[in-house]
């Protein structure tokens, strides 16, 4: 804020990397070279799709997960392990069902050792402070999300913590309930009612980001970096509907959605096995039918401005742009620049019935997704028309983490059923080509 | 249960109530009760009164107290065992890596064939004295009911929630906080219900393993178990009804003053944090939140407990942070030969004991075969309990009414020690000259297939309303409801009765293919008739024999039939 803003930074970040071995292969990088510095007085986020690494950074810098490579200075020293005066707000609030909201917000009071009195009195403030005053004797379970979340934060704020960390904090709750405690926390941060000196969250709503942050690092995918770093100049309390705001807001997008600079992978190149193992992300059939018809559809007729297309269908970024990629992927759409626009195959995709729906998707699946071009492919040539998912999946983890292996398969084994390449066997774990029209004869 | 202000402090008014004296009467009591019977127990064993056991029903109030007490005291065991093993090894991998498969294996393992071993362990310890004989009895109580509390124990731990344990590290709780605030209470609502169920066994065993024959010579601790035993020497039939009514009346207090409080107060560690519906409070809970004494006594206990819990100590072994660092592996070899080099010598033992009595193959092959004949008889059982109590449980399952109020029946059925009734069917079957291979069968099932009915009911109850409904709607009926509907919705709660069931059923086959009644002898075919009729003869090697056979048979049972139904049932059946 516009507070008093000391030279000596809080935090510092350097050349940090998190990456996890690997047997077989290079190791997985999760975060590579990342460097930040917290300054007193600033509320920074971190911006990002899901597996970018910013909940990683978040933990690296709780102290929580030591970093594979760089250093994390905390108010000058090393950090090795939870630091005092660091506390963190999590996604799900991680209270602990059995203790009562005064318990659980003397639990980081208790675990430092503070007397009984002094301990009360400040879990007292902290309850008043977070506007839960009355619901000291209640059980989490007893509570809506919205005052959960308060506990979670009063449970945070009551060790007088000099960094806030806060992870999603507002991701699991109805828009409604976020926005009045994103307000509510701005306005207690403005006024410099909180006993703390600096916020660090991770978010993947633009919005929250430009709302309530006074600089936004943008992470990258794969590996995790700072693709970006921006400062939202805007003074609280801020106006969504402010031009200014509208402009940071599509740039932002505009960043996210920037093309990597890599060129588009062919699936008879010998590089092929390397396509084989790109990541899909897991987006349903049915999601992306739906995005294709809104595309079409008016007003967008095609085209169709991020922002503007995320707050009509009433998605956020991070649920919005998987999506987009995804259609991107198979060349049913173009992502850049902040647009989405149909290809022509989209635009027949929109038009068609459900078999021919099926037939475009089909065709897509084959030229642009190796994966998919793989599994049909190893079908046709067996005499048997059978295989076991275990062999790709094993080839999968040989260039990404379980996870990612895992959610490509299982997207693959969706799109491909969707479009009837082939049939798949959850039981036996088998991919085959029973109840396939057009098995017959391998191309 | 603490708060940080009793309510009970603040109140006004704090004069005791009705509420009070009915409560500490009930305190006195117990504790006048257990002052009497203690001593006792350092008798020589040679002290006649000390293991004479009388059929003067006036004796029973003592006896029934003598056995809840072994009862308690095993309890108090298998929580220690279990607070100490389980930690162990959730949190060494090393430890895990070798007491994970044993707790497995004791889990199935017939534990009554065991008695004569331990028996004479204990009486060595204490030579001539009632404590050995003791000991014996609420070990064999101890086997049967820490494994699987221990065992729910690690799964706790091993399954702890990430979010919790992120937030107990980043508020850096100390490994002893970090167990008492968040270990502990995750495990309590699991620790509590295989407490329960342990219990409901434990009591078969305790009446069993109060009756001891030792080679040619027997003894008796005064019991209800010793009761039921002399009763049935001396064809004294009113005195075995004494001895069911008495154990009624324990049960029933067991039942009302411990556990349903314990598994109401439980609920308060359930992770969901959605407010279920809430069964009412059970009347001692409720009586307990009343009483102004009891209650204020009740918040001092658990104020001095969270003090404790609160301390910063920090234990050695409990590793909160976890060491990214990978394992030694000349560390790891060693272990591994170690515990292969162990295994093996103990295997060897057994082998080298067994073949040096004079048991050889022919043995071998008598205890297989004689465990065929148990294992057809175990099968025909429960699929007998599966045709009766499925579409009993599938009827009052579906009625909310009938089935909270027969749910608390089977559970009751499922604590009372079947062998008290046993003496029943003996006699039934010695007037009526009956078949023994067919009709000492059904004492096998007759404590266990209640676990079957109130699992069976629990799953028609938590059967989805809506699809329910939808059957109705697309007229589903008949078989075809039966096969595509109810069926599959219950399947997987009905593989976890009938594990249990089973298991049940090959332990109790011990003592059920064999039976007396004065001098009418009564004798099954079967493996459970081979290993008590071994200790009868006071056979060690024949008894280890048939023990290692049955525990070959149950785990053989568990693996080709239940754990891949189980898998099959949580994998297809689950919504």
């Amino acid at each position: 804020m516009d507070g008093t803003i000391s030279p000596a930074p809080l935090m510092q970040v350097t050349g940090c990397r998190q990456s996890y071995h690997k047997d077989s292969s290079a190791d997985l990088v999760v975060l590579d070279d990342v460097n930040l510095t917290l300054k007193v007085g600033e509320m920074v986020g971190l911006l990002g799709r899901s597996g970018s690494g910013k909940s990683t950074l978040l933990r690296i810098v709780a102290g929580l997960l030591k970093p594979t490579a760089g250093e994390v200075k905390w108010r000058g020293k090393q950090i090795d392990g939870p630091a005092d005066g660091i506390a963190m707000v999590f996604q799900s609030f991680a209270l602990f069902p059995w203790l009562t909201v005064r318990e659980n917000v003397e639990l980081g009071l208790e675990a430092q050792g503070i007397p009984t009195a002094e301990r009360e009195k400040r879990a007292e403030d902290a309850i008043d402070l977070i506007g839960l005053g009355g619901y000291e004797s209640a059980y989490p379970k007893e509570l809506s999300g919205g005052m959960r979340q308060r506990v979670g934060l009063a449970r945070a704020l009551v060790v007088h913590p000099d960094l806030l960390l806060m992870d999603e904090p507002f991701s699991a709750l109805d828009v409604l309930t976020a926005e009045t405690l994103r307000t509510d926390l701005i306005d207690l941060w403005s006024e410099q009612k909180l006993p703390i000196k600096s916020i660090m969250m991770v978010t993947h709503n633009i919005e929250e980001a430009v709302l309530m942050c006074d600089r936004i690092l943008v992470f990258s995918s794969n590996p995790g970096r700072v693709a970006h770093e921006l400062a939202v100049p805007f003074p609280h309390p801020r106006n969504r509907l402010d031009p200014a705001f509208r402009e940071l807001v599509d740039n932002i997008y505009a960043v996210m959605t920037r093309r990597p600079q890599k060129p588009a992978a062919s699936v008879q190149t010998p590089a092929a096995e390397a396509g084989v193992a790109t990541p899909l992300v897991s987006v349903s059939t049915n999601l992306l039918a739906g995005l294709i018809e809104a595309l079409a559809a008016p007003p967008y007729d095609g085209r169709a401005d991020l922002p503007a297309l995320a707050a009509g269908l009433q998605l956020e970024a991070d649920e919005l742009l998987p999506m987009g990629e995804a259609l991107q992927l198979l060349h049913l759409s173009d992502l850049a620049d902040g647009d989405l626009t149909l290809t022509d195959s989209g635009k027949k995709f929109a038009l068609a019935n459900t078999d021919g729906r099926k037939a475009i998707f089909a065709d897509a699946l084959r030229n642009h997704v190796p994966l998919v071009a793989a599994i049909r492919r190893t079908l046709d040539e067996r005499w048997n028309h059978r295989a076991s998912s275990v062999r790709f999946l094993d080839e999968l983890e040989d260039h990404m983490s379980p996870d990612y292996a895992e959610e490509t398969l299982r997207t693959a084994i969706m799109w491909g059923r969707y479009a009837e390449l082939y049939a798949y066997d959850e039981e036996a774990a088998q991919f085959s080509l029973e109840d396939i029209e057009d098995a017959k004869p391998a191309e | 249960m603490s708060r940080s202000l009793p309510s009970s402090l603040t109140s006004s008014r704090r004069l005791p109530n009705v509420w009070d004296a009915l409560a500490s009467a009930c305190v006195l009591a117990g504790i006048v009760a257990l002052v009497h019977v203690t001593p006792e127990t350092f008798q020589p064993i040679d002290a006649p009164q000390a293991v004479a056991v009388s059929l003067d029903p006036s004796n029973l109030p003592e006896y029934a107290l003598r056995t809840t007490l072994r009862m308690f005291a095993a309890l108090f065991a298998s929580l220690v065992f279990t607070f100490t093993v389980a930690p162990l090894a959730a949190k060494s991998r090393r430890a895990g890596l070798i007491i994970v498969p044993i707790l497995d294996i004791l889990q199935s393992v017939p534990i009554l064939g065991f008695l004569t071993f331990t028996t004479a362990f204990f009486m060595g310890l204490f030579p001539g004295k009632v404590a050995g004989l003791e000991l014996a009895a609420i070990f064999a109580v101890f086997t049967s009911q820490a494994w699987n509390m221990a065992f729910s124990m690690y799964q706790s731990l091993t399954t702890l929630p990430a979010d919790l344990v992120e937030a107990a590290r980043s508020f850096r709780l100390t490994p002893w906080q970090r167990f008492w605030r968040l270990e502990v209470p995750f495990s309590i609502p699991g620790l509590v219900w295989n407490m329960m169920l342990s219990m409901s066994g434990g009591w078969f065993f305790v009446v069993a393993s109060e009756a001891i024959t030792l080679g040619d010579k027997s003894w008796t601790l005064p019991g209800i178990g010793s009761y039921v035993s002399v009763a049935l020497d001396q064809r004294s039939m009113p005195s075995v009804w004494w001895a069911i009514l008495a154990m009624f009346i324990v049960i029933l207090a067991y039942d009302q003053l411990l556990f349903r409080p314990l598994v109401a107060w439980s609920a308060k560690f359930r992770m969901e944090l959605t407010a279920g519906a809430v069964a009412e409070d059970p009347w001692v809970l409720k009586l307990m939140r009343r009483t102004r004494v009891l209650s204020v006594m009740m918040d001092v206990v658990g104020d001095g407990l969270s003090t404790i819990a609160r301390l910063r100590l920090s234990l050695p072994m409990a590793t909160g942070e976890r060491h990214e660092k990978p394992p030694s592996k000349l560390a790891d070899a060693l272990f591994y030969v170690a515990a292969v080099l162990i295994a093996g010598w103990m295997v060897w033992l057994i082998v080298d004991y067994i073949a040096s009595n004079d048991v050889g193959l022919a043995d071998l092959g008598e205890a297989v075969k004689l465990g065929l004949f148990t294992m057809v008889r175990v099968i025909v059982l429960i699929a007998l309990a599966a045709a009766i109590w499925v579409p009993i449980g599938v009827w009052i399952g579906l009625r909310p009414d009938w089935a909270r109020r027969v749910q608390v029946v089977a559970q009751f059925a499922a604590a009372f020690p079947a062998n008290l009734f046993f003496p029943i069917f003996v006699i039934l079957i010695v007037k009526f000259h009956g078949n023994s291979d067919i009709w000492l069968t059904p004492l096998m099932i007759l404590g266990t297939q209640w676990y079957i009915l109130f699992n069976v009911i629990a799953g028609a109850s938590a059967f989805p309303g809506d699809l329910q409904e939808a059957a109705k709607n697309l007229q589903v009926r008949g078989w075809l409801w039966w096969r595509r509907v109810i069926l599959p919705g219950i399947f997987p709660y009905f593989v976890t009765g009938a594990i249990t069931a089973s298991g049940g059923s090959w332990n109790a086959s011990i003592v059920a293919e064999v039976a007396s009644w004065g001098d009418d002898k009564l004798q099954a075919h079967g493996l459970g008739a081979y290993i008590a009729q071994a200790t009868t003869d006071g056979n060690f090697a024949r008894v280890v024999l048939g023990v290692a056979v049955m525990s070959v048979f149950v785990l053989g049972f568990n693996r080709v039939l239940w754990r891949p139904l189980y898998a099959y049932a949580t994998r297809r059946l689950t919504l």
